[in-house]
This record gives C-alpha cells, sequence and structure tokens, in this order.
C-alpha cells in the first residue's frame, strides 16, 4: 500500500495505483456498458455494482491521501441512502409526470396534470384537502400530547430514586409494541360490548358508550393511543438532557435565591433545548405519516382520513400510482416550507442565546 | 404523595437541586403513575394468558388471580400457556392435527434483519454524523437536510420504485434487499441523533490530543466515541424498535422465507375468517416483545447514567 501511494502526479492516467480515480472511471465504465449490454439485468446489476465500489474505493483512498476527511466519513451513508431512498425519490417524482397505474402495461407523459387534478379537480381536490386539514389537525394534538405527556414523564424520572430503573422500563415499553398489536388492542380497549373502556362509562352513566361513534370520540381515540405509544420517545430524549445538567448549576442558583421558574428556563432549558428540539422534529415528521393507526382504529371513518392513509388507497389499493407520487410531492413541498420554517426559527433562538 | 408542598416539587423540581436523590415517597409516586401508563400493556400480557373461550367476555376479565380477595370474582380468569404453544404450532383447520406454523423461522428471520440493519446503520450512520460535525463539507445542512427529507414521505411513495427495482435485480424477498432497505431508513434518524451527540461534545480535548500527535483515527475511537456511548445506546434502542415493529416494507418486500413477525402476526391473526383471535394475536405479542424489552433493560444503564454528553461541556 505504501508502495503505490508515494506522491504521483494524479494525472497519469495508465499508471495503475489505488488512489487512480480516473483510471477507475474509465476500465468501470467499460465494463459497465459491456456488461449491460452482453448480461441480462440482474447479473449486469451486481457488476455494475462491483464498478462503482472499485470507482468509490478509489475515491476513498485518494480522499484519504489528502485528508479529506468529510467527504470520505460521509460517503458510504450518502450512498447506501442515495441507492434505497433518493433514487426511488427521484423515480417517483419522474412518475408523477406521466399517466402511469401500477397494475397496467401503458405509460403516458402528462405533464403536470396529475398535480393540477390533486389540487383543483372538484372532486379529487376537496379529498386532498379534507385529509391534509385531518393531518394538520393530528399532527397538532398527538405531536403536543406527546410532547407534554413526555416531558412530564422525563420530569418525574430525572431523579435518583430507588427501583427508577425498573420503573423507567415500564413506561418505555408501550413504544416498543408493534403498531399492529397496539392498534387492534385499542379497538378492543374501545370496542362497544367488549371493551374495559365502554364497560367502565356504561356503568358511570348507565348508557352504552361508544367511543367511535362520532369525530371527537374517534379523533380522542386515535390521539390517545398515538400520543400512549410515542410519548416515551420524547420522554427518553428529554430525560438525556435533563441528566446532562450540571448540578452545581443548581446549587449556584439555590443560593442566589432563584425562582424555581427562572431555574427552568436558565439552566435547564438549555441543555434540553436540542434534544426537545429533534423529538419535535422528528414526531412532527412521523405524524404527517400517520396513518396505520387510523386503518386499524377507524378505517378512516368518521371524518379522520389521513393524507398519508389517502395516499395508500389512492396509490396501493386504486393502484393510481403516478397521482398518488404527485400527491406526495405536493405533501413533501409542505413537509420541507415547514421544516425549514422551524430549524431557521430553531437556529435563530439558538444563537440569540 | 400526601406530603407534597408544592406542585413543583411533584413535578421533580427539588429546591436544592435538580438531579438528585429522592426517596421512596418518589418512588411510590413514579411507580403509580409507570403501573398507570403500563396497564394497555399489562392487559395485552393478560390477554394472552386467558383461554381462549374468555376473551371476549362481558364483563371483561381482567386479572389472573383475585390478588388475595382484592378484585371481585367475576373479574378473574384462570390462566393457561395453552396460546403461547398454539404460537408455534396449532391446527390450522377446525378439529385438524396441530402443524408447525414456522414463528420459530420468522422470530429468527426479525432478529436477523432487525439487528444487522440496525447495526449497519449505526456504524454507517455514526461515521457520516462524525464527518458531518468535524468536518463541514460545502453545503454541510443541505446535504443533512436532504438526509432529513428522505424521511418526511409515506414509505407507500417510496415503495413502489423500491419493489420495481427490487425486482428488476433480484433482492425481492432476499436478506440483502430488506436489510439495505432498513439500513437506509435508520440513517436519517441515526445521523441527525449522533451528530446532535458530537456536536455537544468538546472539542478542546481532542485538539489537545491532535497536537500530542494522536492520528484522527485514534482521536475518534478513543476520545470521541467512548464519550457518546449514551447516545450510541439511545440510537441503537430507537432505531431497533422501529425496525423490529415496521409493517409495511416488510409486507411488500419479505418472501415467505425472509418473513419477519409483523407480517406473520397480521396473518395469523386476520387469517380463516373467524375474526381477530385475540388471544393468539396477545401470545405473539407478547413473546415479540422480550427480544427488545431486554435489550432495552439492558442498555439503559448507558441511556440513564452516561448521558452527560461526555466528560466536557462545551
Amino acid at each position: 500500500m505504501t508502495a503505490t501511494a508515494t506522491q504521483q502526479p494524479a494525472s497519469d492516467l495508465f499508471t495503475i495505483s489505488l488512489g487512480n480515480w480516473k483510471l477507475a472511471i474509465l476500465s468501470g465504465l467499460v465494463v459497465s456498458v459491456v456488461a449491460g449490454a452482453v448480461l441480462p439485468a440482474s447479473a449486469s446489476f451486481w457488476i455494475v455494482g462491483a464498478m462503482a465500489a472499485m470507482i468509490a474505493a478509489a475515491f476513498a483512498f485518494n480522499a484519504y491521501r489528502r485528508k479529506y476527511y468529510g467527504g470520505l466519513l460521509v460517503a458510504p451513508a450518502i450512498a447506501v441512502l442515495f441507492v434505497m431512498n433518493i433514487f426511488p425519490l427521484l423515480w417517483s417524482l419522474g412518475l408523477s409526470f406521466f399517466a402511469y397505474q401500477s397494475n397496467q402495461q401503458s405509460i403516458r407523459f402528462v405533464g403536470l396534470n396529475n398535480y393540477i387534478k390533486a389540487l383543483t379537480n372538484d372532486i379529487a381536490a376537496a379529498d386532498n384537502w379534507d385529509a391534509l386539514i385531518n393531518t394538520a389537525m393530528f399532527v397538532v394534538f398527538t405531536v403536543s400530547a406527546q410532547m407534554i405527556v413526555g416531558f412530564l414523564l422525563a420530569l418525574l424520572f430525572a431523579k435518583q430514586f430507588p427501583l427508577r430503573k425498573y420503573l423507567l422500563i415500564l413506561v418505555l415499553t408501550p413504544m416498543m409494541l408493534s403498531v399492529v398489536a397496539s392498534g387492534v388492542f385499542f379497538t378492543y380497549y374501545f370496542d362497544p360490548t367488549f371493551g374495559i373502556l365502554s364497560y367502565v362509562m356504561g356503568n358511570i352513566t348507565g348508557e352504552q358508550f361508544i367511543l367511535m361513534d362520532n369525530k371527537v370520540g374517534a379523533v380522542a381515540g386515535i390521539v390517545f393511543a398515538d400520543a400512549w405509544m410515542w410519548s416515551p420517545f420524547v420522554m427518553l430524549l428529554v430525560l438525556a438532557g435533563l441528566v446532562s445538567v450540571p448540578k452545581f448549576l443548581y446549587e449556584a442558583a439555590a443560593i442566589d435565591r432563584v425562582s424555581g421558574w427562572r431555574r427552568f428556563w436558565t439552566i435547564t432549558f438549555p441543555y434540553i433545548r436540542g434534544l426537545l428540539m429533534l423529538a419535535l422534529l422528528f414526531r412532527t415528521i412521523e405524524a404527517f405519516k400517520l396513518a396505520d393507526l387510523v386503518i386499524l382504529l377507524t378505517k378512516g371513518g368518521n371524518d379522520t382520513m389521513t393524507i398519508s392513509y389517502h395516499l395508500i388507497r389512492i396509490a396501493n389499493e386504486q393502484n393510481k400510482t403516478s397521482e398518488g407520487a404527485a400527491i406526495s410531492y405536493v405533501m413533501l413541498f409542505m413537509v420541507i416550507v415547514l421544516t425549514n420554517l422551524y430549524l431557521y426559527l430553531a437556529n435563530r433562538r439558538s444563537q440569540g442565546t | 404523595m400526601s406530603a407534597a408542598p408544592s406542585i413543583f416539587e411533584k413535578l421533580g423540581f427539588r429546591k436544592a437541586s435538580g438531579v438528585g436523590e429522592a426517596g421512596w415517597g418518589h418512588t411510590l409516586l413514579v411507580a403509580i403513575v409507570a403501573f398507570i401508563y403500563f396497564l394497555p400493556v399489562l392487559m395485552i400480557i393478560f390477554t394472552a394468558l386467558k383461554p381462549a373461550t374468555e376473551a371476549l367476555s362481558v364483563p371483561p376479565t381482567l386479572s389472573p388471580t383475585s390478588l388475595f380477595g382484592l378484585i371481585p370474582e367475576q373479574f378473574v380468569f384462570s390462566p393457561t400457556l395453552e396460546n403461547f404453544t398454539s404460537v408455534f404450532s396449532r391446527s390450522m383447520t377446525v378439529g385438524g392435527a396441530p402443524e408447525d406454523t414456522g414463528f420459530d423461522h420468522f422470530f429468527f428471520n426479525s432478529i436477523v434483519i432487525a439487528s444487522v440493519s440496525v447495526l449497519l446503520a449505526l456504524i454507517i450512520g455514526t461515521l457520516a454524523a462524525y464527518g458531518f460535525s468535524r468536518y463541514p463539507l460545502k453545503g454541510n445542512d443541505t446535504y443533512l437536510f436532504i438526509i432529513l427529507t428522505t424521511r418526511m414521505l409515506p414509505a407507500i411513495v417510496v415503495i413502489i420504485p423500491v419493489i420495481l427495482m427490487f425486482r428488476v435485480v433480484g433482492l425481492s424477498g432476499s436478506y440483502i434487499g430488506i436489510i439495505l432497505l432498513y439500513t437506509a431508513f435508520n440513517l436519517a434518524f441515526t445521523i441527525w441523533m449522533m451528530k446532535s451527540f458530537f456536536d455537544e461534545l468538546s472539542t478542546d480535548v481532542e485538539d489537545a490530543a491532535r497536537i500530542d500527535g494522536s492520528s484522527e483515527v485514534k482521536v475518534f475511537l478513543k476520545i470521541c466515541l467512548p464519550q457518546v456511548i449514551a447516545g450510541l445506546a439511545a440510537t441503537f434502542v430507537f432505531g431497533l424498535i422501529l425496525t423490529w415493529n415496521e409493517f409495511l416494507f416488510a409486507l411488500l418486500l419479505t418472501g415467505v422465507d425472509t418473513r419477519t413477525v409483523p407480517v406473520a402476526m397480521n396473518q395469523a391473526v386476520s387469517s380463516g375468517g373467524r375474526g381477530t383471535d385475540w388471544t393468539l394475536l396477545a401470545a405473539i405479542e407478547t413473546l415479540f416483545l422480550i427480544p427488545v424489552f431486554l435489550v432495552t433493560f439492558f442498555l439503559q444503564n448507558h441511556l440513564l447514567r452516561g448521558v452527560t454528553f461526555g466528560t466536557v461541556k462545551r
């Protein structure tokens, strides 16, 4: 390795060395094109992959020699994300400009028609907007419930006390349940005849209690189940911040007789801000995708359709792949605007203090 | 609970210190809260112990023991382990002989797929997070944001191109395909989480080590990594939980040999048109809960004690 790594001019195209990325690209391209032309798709994929790996190795070696560590460290992650996420996303972005159904062979370029239909068509657009408004409502309710409950739970666990370890794992368990099981079991708990909730409420009020028979109850049931499952996530992140606050700061504050409220804002909050923001960001993104609990609990009835479930219906059940892609890019645009706004606010705050 | 002077003290703000020792009184308070929070899970576990005929009894039976007469007789059922054995072997038709359900294999699949992909994501993602944090690239924030956007779209949008791609390449129904997909699925969260931990570290120690002649690799392995063990533990737990329970990708991209438990659970419970088999579902879920529960429990020490973001704060 050291023998080939001596300072050769990189322009030396035909020098065989580990860092010669130009030769790697050239040979890689030639071999890939030949393989693509001669071999079947499944075999040539692996050859192209191996060539890509070779080029990547040449780049990596070159980067290492030049002490370009940033690119070197980030590259594997970018590569995996590109193949498994960004490339499929670009593919579906492309599909959104075509009329394509996954159960049919025909494909036809239609330009922006899918987008126009998603935003302005009398029937389709109205459904989309309803689902979007419902989603926004779920985002606000579930995320705020999770933040509040998670925060309060974290405050409870921020101290050392006997059996803390065993009690904490109990609170973390809801997060570990599979959504299929927890969703199905919430229908069981909420069930009008067999459910525990209806049994208790029935005994109190004396009449049959059906939680899911109106919108308020259905939304409350879904929000409750979602918040119950994911508050521990917020709790764990907030807790990580809370226990990292150095104790001497509180002792100094106690000597200076700082009020509890100010102590929280000036000492505790700066330590949890970063993780609180991370929790808020990821929960908001996940809440925008809320679908499985809705499918299991209400099947979108009682006006609880969310945009993500609506998409599953369009793209998977009605096989309107390209229409679904168009709607989801409109949705992605909204989430990006929202996240950028939020990251901007978060950055401004952290620089302001 | 009884001697609680102010609401703030109850919530964890103590007069002298924030992270201090609290006594058994606090344990009692937390125990009540934790028990209420855990109750729905406990009901699932108890349902797994019920005889199948009692699953839908009215009033609902609640407890396997009467707790020395505390719980009225009508709410008590007699526990059985029948459901757990029928997870692995039960008769598929009425009156038929017990058949192997293959659930041991599905559990094996879940364990292999989840652990390999989460570990891969943790390794690749931690390296990338370190890179983003210490050697910012041109347009660093843009890269980070693009990585975040991969998590913003509903899975259904990504999945159709992925299915087509896998079919062309011959990866559908294979371990490699689903593991790579889950690795990518976990990367965004891993990178953002680990970057926030690396950002919190003070660079003074690293710079000192560099001046003393440590290589970059050594700085990363010996100085930075030990300080973020808490972050690694937390990221691993979150990633494991998400991957372990992932349903949609697994449903559409695993074959008979690579099927994971959530998919098999959904099929076992809803097949045969007899409606939901509550006790069987509860038994599968209870068994399925055990591995993640244990992993989280053993990593918990790192989650809590170690979460000081390292020795030195900026």
